[in-house]
């Protein structure tokens, strides 16, 4: 008897499960499947489901390979500073977060207290001066002025250091014993040993940079520098063949991402839950 | 051998470390984050005109005292406290199912969920204007036809911009906060249910009284940050009116007010005012947080 309740509540709990799976991936495949579709009949009929099979074609996509528009320029320019912010970011506070982890010094809690504040408070309230810094600075237009002021992040210093938290000092003691300098011992033993936490905040920052929008959006001006999202933004205007983009566009920026999560998954779970609700 | 010079072997030194270690955050913050912050609270108080800053008092924040800014606020606390109550409970109560025995195929339903999150707020944006648009044949007026419903022109209407607006909150948020659930209800221990069955407790009485409680600190986190990603809520708005332009400021927020007055109209002594409130709405919201229950130590 208990057994079949528990047959009956599986079929349900899988039924009710699948269901709402459905819902989650209805925009993408609504998505794709209208990639295969004139962006004219988009304009006419809207985003649905009526596809008409027999016309179905994959123009949109020769379109977008064709190189007559920007498209991947910007697929590019995005690629390019993801790995740039990637890499100076996940660097940079990893040391920070190793400073805060390993060592006792004066006005540590102090400066601790401002990570949590920089945590705390959104970004957007201070966007006004930072662009006027940025006009000052001379980085405007160019791929620094997005990712200068982004280089350190919080939220890794804060996760790097919860997890060397974890790691007992006195691995810091013995390297010194073999005379290791302090950051000898940061670059040799203790990077290496970083490396779970890298893939997981790598994914973290990695998505932030490449699906960030606000910010890009101000910096950028030149139409051949402009990152992916605020270039697909751009063609959100039903003009010429711009859907035709738009669509196609849309759905080859996730694929790369999902084949990675395919991959990945436990470390893009890992590393996105970090981050929570933001951006 | 080479003698060192006193400054590298000050610099090698076990003193100086950790502030070589965290110069990197220090001059950041002092640059990028610091100084902004000094430079918004001191633009609120002056006229901006192109390189020209002149002393202006509070009159930037007499300007603010207008309906338009007022509706901002009001659209931004309203999207935050819906979206926390939206994002709390379906989430933990989807986790719980999930995570039920009698449950199976978990990891891959997880993942399912999971991926709205993966697509940027661009994609989302232009799925969510064009499923919500207002042709007859746009999908969601689709699904009103096929309930005899007559279509809607979603992205005009206040009722009808907010059930947008929410819906994509929960469409792209709720795998994310469910995976922060998971792994809260993971902690809990197995022994406490098997302790409630022996006392003849439903599965109703074992959530209200073991897995509610114990699911708190999960819970306090989840509000902290749906409630700065909500007051700072914006590109949302953005895309899916594409661009910082909703009919009658139905979808304005705060932050893009600020945007507006700032970027676009180029009035940043207005633009910073606007700042500095939100500032003062984060740090109350910050200080009545940290009087409860001390976030952001979770963990420590």
């Amino acid at each position: 008897m208990a057994k079949k309740r528990s047959y009956i509540s599986t079929v349900l709990l899988i039924f009710f499960f699948a269901v709402v799976a459905l819902i989650m991936l209805l925009p993408l495949i609504l998505l794709l499947v209208s990639s295969f579709r004139a962006g004219s009949d988009l304009m006419r009929y809207g985003l649905n489901f009526n596809i008409d099979w027999a016309n179905a074609h994959i123009e949109n996509y020769k379109l977008l390979f064709s190189g007559q528009n920007n498209y991947f320029v910007w697929y590019k320019n995005s690629l390019v500073i993801t790995v740039a912010q990637l890499v100076l970011a996940l660097f940079l506070s990893a040391c920070v977060g190793y400073g805060f982890a390993m060592y006792d010094f004066r006005f540590k809690n102090l400066l601790f207290g401002c990570v949590l504040l920089v945590m705390m408070i959104p970004t957007e309230i201070i966007i006004l001066p930072l662009y006027r810094l940025i006009i000052n600075m001379n980085v405007m237009d160019s791929m620094w002025g997005i990712i200068l002021p982004y280089m350190v992040v919080p939220m890794l210093i804060f996760f790097f250091r919860q997890y060397l938290s974890g790691i007992p000092k006195d691995f810091l003691d013995a390297a010194r014993v073999d005379g290791c300098s302090e950051y000898g011992i940061f670059l040799r033993i203790m990077m290496p040993l970083m490396k779970p936490s890298f893939a997981a905040m790598g994914i973290y920052q990695g998505m932030q940079s490449w699906n960030n929008f606000l910010w890009p959006m101000i910096v950028m001006r030149s139409q051949n520098k402009i990152t992916l999202p605020v270039g697909l933004q751009s063609l959100m205007s039903p003009y010429g063949n711009n859907y035709d983009i738009l669509i196609a566009g849309s759905c080859f920026a996730i694929i790369p991402i999902l084949i990675l999560f395919a991959c990945f998954q436990s470390y893009f779970i890992e590393g996105m839950t970090a981050g929570g609700v933001k951006g | 051998m080479q003698k060192k010079s006193i400054f590298s072997r000050f610099l090698y030194s076990q003193k100086a470390a950790p502030y070589v270690f965290v110069l990197p955050f220090v001059l950041t913050f002092l640059i990028f984050f610091a100084y902004p912050v000094i430079n918004t609270i001191m633009m609120s108080f002056q006229k901006v005109a192109g390189g020209e800053a002149t002393f202006a008092g509070v009159s930037n924040y007499h300007t603010l005292m207008n309906p338009v800014f007022y509706k901002c606020l009001k659209n931004s606390a309203f999207y935050t406290v819906i979206s926390c109550a939206l994002m709390i409970p379906i989430p933990m109560v989807l986790a719980a199912m999930l995570n039920s025995k009698a449950m199976r195929a978990k990891g891959f339903f997880r993942s399912i969920m999971f991926i709205p999150a993966l697509t940027s707020v661009v994609v989302a944006g232009v799925v969510f204007r064009l499923m919500f648009g207002e042709l007859e044949g746009s999908f969601m007026n689709q699904v009103l036809a096929f309930f005899g419903q007559d279509p809607l022109v979603w992205l005009r209407k206040p009722v009808t911009v907010w059930i947008t607006l929410f819906i994509l909150c929960l469409w792209r948020w709720t795998g994310v906060n469910m995976m922060y659930y998971l792994s809260g209800l993971q902690q809990i221990p197995e022994d406490l249910y098997e302790s409630a069955d022996i006392d003849g407790a439903n599965s109703l009485q074992k959530f209200r009284f073991i897995t509610l409680p114990l699911l708190k600190p999960t819970t306090v986190y989840v509000l902290t940050i749906s409630i700065f990603g909500g007051m700072a809520m914006f590109t949302e708005s953005y895309l899916l009116f594409n661009g910082n332009k909703s009919p009658n400021n139905v979808g304005t927020t705060i932050v893009g007010y600020l945007y507006r007055m700032g970027m676009e109209q180029n009035n940043i002594g207005i633009g910073c005012a606007i700042g500095v409130v939100l500032l003062l709405i984060v740090m109350v919201i910050n200080v009545i947080q940290l009087a409860f229950n001390g976030t952001f130590k979770k963990g420590e």
